[in-house]
């Protein structure tokens, strides 16, 4: 449908209205020119201030300061970073930690979504009040008194390394965080790998030779637990054949602190949880609204023809709800991956908390700093809409 | 085949709803049920118990300095709270004249209230007055450069108060600037509709706290020099901006909701484009989109506490700022600063997300008819 000036049919043909004010396209042509004319003497108007403002306060502009060295360190850097490193450095580390954060956090958050949104419409009485809970608790707190909650008033006031708590053996956690054992790979741990890779492929191929037997001939392979027990099995030959050439390392207690494991700092563990408690009420949210939506009678259509319950939802259930699911948990996904710069509120060293903060104190480039930020976020929000729309149009309707 | 002669027996009766029968059908109908039902009363048992413990049963309720709070085992410190209620509320606004804020507070429930009232009359009246004369008396009462009032700087304002005025601001500011965009998004002039699709996604792109740093340290550079606007007043724009992109979005799903009749039928009877927009499509897309619009209004409530992290204290930042109060250092401080910040937040935010369930409900039932 469209609405607005120039749609009447008369004009759009051209001739019959005379050119003047009373042509619904004149009219239109006028109205846009003078919006756009508009929106540039603003622009214009403000990129002449700045340049003025910029001049008088000796405030150089251009990127040239992201080769300059930042002198400032960084409390979690995935790649190599010192004082000594450039700006631009500096940059690539908050990115990365801004990605391991969102990543984490989507991957968690669905999952507790999920499981929270069908606890939610589960019979059980208990369990669904349990869900519903959690939703009405999480979704109705600001995300940012979430991340303070568990920072300020859990985390940080834990005991130190000396008396750690340990929730399970080789886990530890303490005010300096929380200590994981983490995996070793000795030099013969490649066939591991290979194996691994063999499997998957292996399945792939295997589950889709299965789906053709099945078009063709009707016979059922059940290829999904053939492909688990090879998934399980290969590697784990593979493991003992070569000697177990990798192992856990568990953290031990050195004098002040632990030797070993992997830790994550409170900071880090505050983001993620609050990121993941808050986001998935929402998504529970929008589960349960998916799987309501998916009518009675299919259910039903579907048990009487003689599918099993796990069969139905897999084949009838889900792939209907999916349809409903996708499109607001795309927005949930990008909300998560937005909701990450509050970092910079406990200190987690992401994007907005190194570059928009640190950098842009220390340089006064303002406008770089900002725009090159605001930049990386509309990027991110673009890729994940491309990827999820992509998603989306191959679980969308088919209708021929 | 001896037909019973039931004519003396009493009518059946369906096996009545006692609890234990209820227990018995929600609870524990199958194996795996009872054992759900079993590792959820556990998980209750170990968060719940804790949980009420320090907030009621070991908190402590009366006295007026920390010493108070400072007995082993002791749970939620009240006086804390207490003793900081009027920052937590009115920031650093001069005690003498808090009047000016309460006056203002209720003058609002007394414009917000009728509105959300399905069925009362005069609500076209009641709106123009909550979007441009209320605003107006509000910033007169609270900033006071009128004279016989004094004159309070921003930077004495803070907790619920800035909350509240961030909050309401962006509704009030986002409202028409979202009917605008939308129907720009929907306009056939295609320079129009570019730039207004250009807006909303940028807006929506970016996270709001990227919006603030925008608002508190590079909008000055693009103001001609000797124009400062206060930092509230700044970041008052940002969140306007911000949250209109994301009004214009729900407005769109309302406008998408009206069929083209509508719009056909007015233009065919003579109304301009305007005159078809203000009277007719627009009343029935806003009202179909009332639940959107509170549910906008409940993020941006929860998204005014990041003010916090460009220097403006609102609710969160006044309970954080008191909380350094080296009168008031606790063990269990923070845990009772943020369960207390948590409360007052979830209150607001409940109460509004049941209002929209609500109106959701009756738009449904007005539909059906």
């Amino acid at each position: 449908m469209s609405m607005g000036e120039g749609q009447n049919r008369r004009g759009r043909q051209g001739g019959k209205v005379p050119l003047g004010w009373n042509n619904p396209r004149v009219r239109s042509f006028v109205y846009q020119a003078a919006v756009l004319g508009t929106v540039i003497a603003l622009v214009w108007f403000f990129t002449a201030t700045a340049q003025e403002n910029l001049s008088r306060l000796n405030i150089s502009s251009g990127f040239g300061f992201l080769d300059t060295t930042a002198g400032f360190g960084i409390i979690q850097t995935l790649i190599p970073y010192t004082e000594q490193s450039s700006y631009g450095r500096a940059f690539l580390v908050g990115l990365l930690n801004t990605l391991v954060v969102a990543v984490i956090g989507i991957v968690l958050s669905v999952m507790l979504g999920f499981l929270i949104g069908v606890m939610r419409l589960s019979r059980n009485w208990l369990v669904a009040k349990i869900a519903a809970g959690y939703v009405e608790i999480m979704r109705n707190i600001p995300l940012l008194l979430h991340l303070f909650f568990w920072y300020f008033a859990v985390l940080r006031p834990l005991p130190g390394p000396a008396e750690s708590l340990s929730p399970l053996p080789g886990v530890f956690l303490n005010n300096r965080g929380l200590i994981l054992p983490e995996p070793v790979f000795g030099p013969a741990s490649t066939a591991f790998f290979v194996a691994i890779a063999i499997a998957l492929v292996g399945s792939v191929f295997l589950i889709r030779w299965a789906r053709k037997q099945q078009v063709e001939t009707g016979q059922l392979f059940p290829a999904w637990r053939v492909s688990a027990a090879m998934l399980i099995l290969l590697p784990g030959l593979a493991w003992l054949v070569t000697g177990a050439p990798f192992e856990l390392s568990f953290a031990e207690h050195a004098e002040f602190d632990f030797a070993g494991g992997m830790r994550l700092l409170p900071e880090f563990v505050a983001l993620v949880l609050g990121l993941t408690l808050y986001t998935a009420g929402f998504i529970a949210e929008i589960v349960r609204a998916g799987i309501l939506s998916v009518s009675k009678g299919q259910r039903e259509a579907a048990a009487a023809l003689g599918l099993k319950d796990s069969t139905v939802l897999r084949l009838v259930v889900i792939p209907q709800a999916l349809r409903l699911i996708i499109p607001p948990l795309t927005s949930q996904i990008l909300n998560l991956t937005k909701n990450s710069s509050l970092a910079v509120a406990i200190a987690y060293p992401d994007l907005v908390a190194v570059f928009a903060g640190t950098v842009l104190n220390q340089t006064g480039q303002a406008i770089e700093v900002i725009a090159l930020t605001m930049a990386v976020y509309l990027t991110l929000s673009l890729i994940t809409s491309l990827l999820m729309n992509w998603y989306n149009a191959r679980v969308a309707l088919k209708e021929r | 085949m001896g037909m019973e002669d039931i004519t003396g027996r009493p009518a059946p009766r369906s096996k009545r709803l006692t609890p234990l029968v209820w227990a018995q059908r929600n609870l524990f109908s199958s194996v795996s049920n009872t054992i759900l039902t079993l590792v959820s009363a556990y998980l209750l048992w170990l968060t719940i118990p804790p949980v009420l413990d320090f907030t009621i049963f070991s908190a402590v309720w009366t006295g007026t300095t920390r010493e108070a709070c400072l007995a082993p085992g002791a749970g939620m410190c009240w006086p804390f709270i207490w003793a900081n209620i009027d920052q937590f509320i009115y920031g650093r606004y001069p005690p003498e004249e808090i009047w000016r804020v309460n006056l203002t507070f209720a003058l609002g429930a007394a414009v917000i209230i009728p509105m959300l009232i399905p069925g009362l009359p005069a609500r076209r009246l009641n709106l123009v007055f909550l979007l441009i004369v209320y605003p107006l008396v509000a910033i007169v009462l609270l900033a006071g450069d009128r004279p016989g009032l004094r004159p309070v700087p921003t930077s004495e304002w803070g907790g619920l108060l800035v909350t509240l005025v961030v909050a309401v601001t962006g509704i009030v500011a986002s409202l028409p600037l979202g009917v605008l965009l939308a129907l720009g998004r929907r306009s056939n002039m295609p320079a129009i509709r570019m730039l207004c699709i250009i807006f909303i996604e940028f807006w929506r792109g970016v996270p709001l706290i990227t919006v603030l740093f925008m608002a508190s340290v590079m909008l000055p550079l693009f103001l001609p020099e000797g124009m400062n606007p206060d930092n509230l007043l700044r970041v008052l724009v940002g969140v306007a901006l911000f949250s209109s992109a994301y009004m214009a979005e729900v407005i769109r799903g309302g406008l998408q909701a009206i069929p083209a009749g509508q719009y056909e039928a007015a233009r065919a009877l003579g109304l301009t484009y305007w005159q078809a927009m203000g009277q007719v499509v627009l009343p029935q897309a806003l009202r179909h989109v009332i639940p959107g619009i509170v549910n906008t209004f409940i993020g941006l409530f929860k998204d005014t506490t990041l003010v916090l992290i460009v220097g403006i204290f609102d609710l969160l930042g006044q309970v954080r700022a008191q909380l350094s109060d080296p009168n008031w250092t606790l063990p269990q401080g923070a845990l009772t600063g943020y369960i207390f910040a948590a409360l007052v937040f979830w209150a607001f935010c409940f109460g509004m997300s049941r209002y929209s369930t609500f109106m959701e409900r009756r738009l449904d039932t007005t539909r059906e008819r």
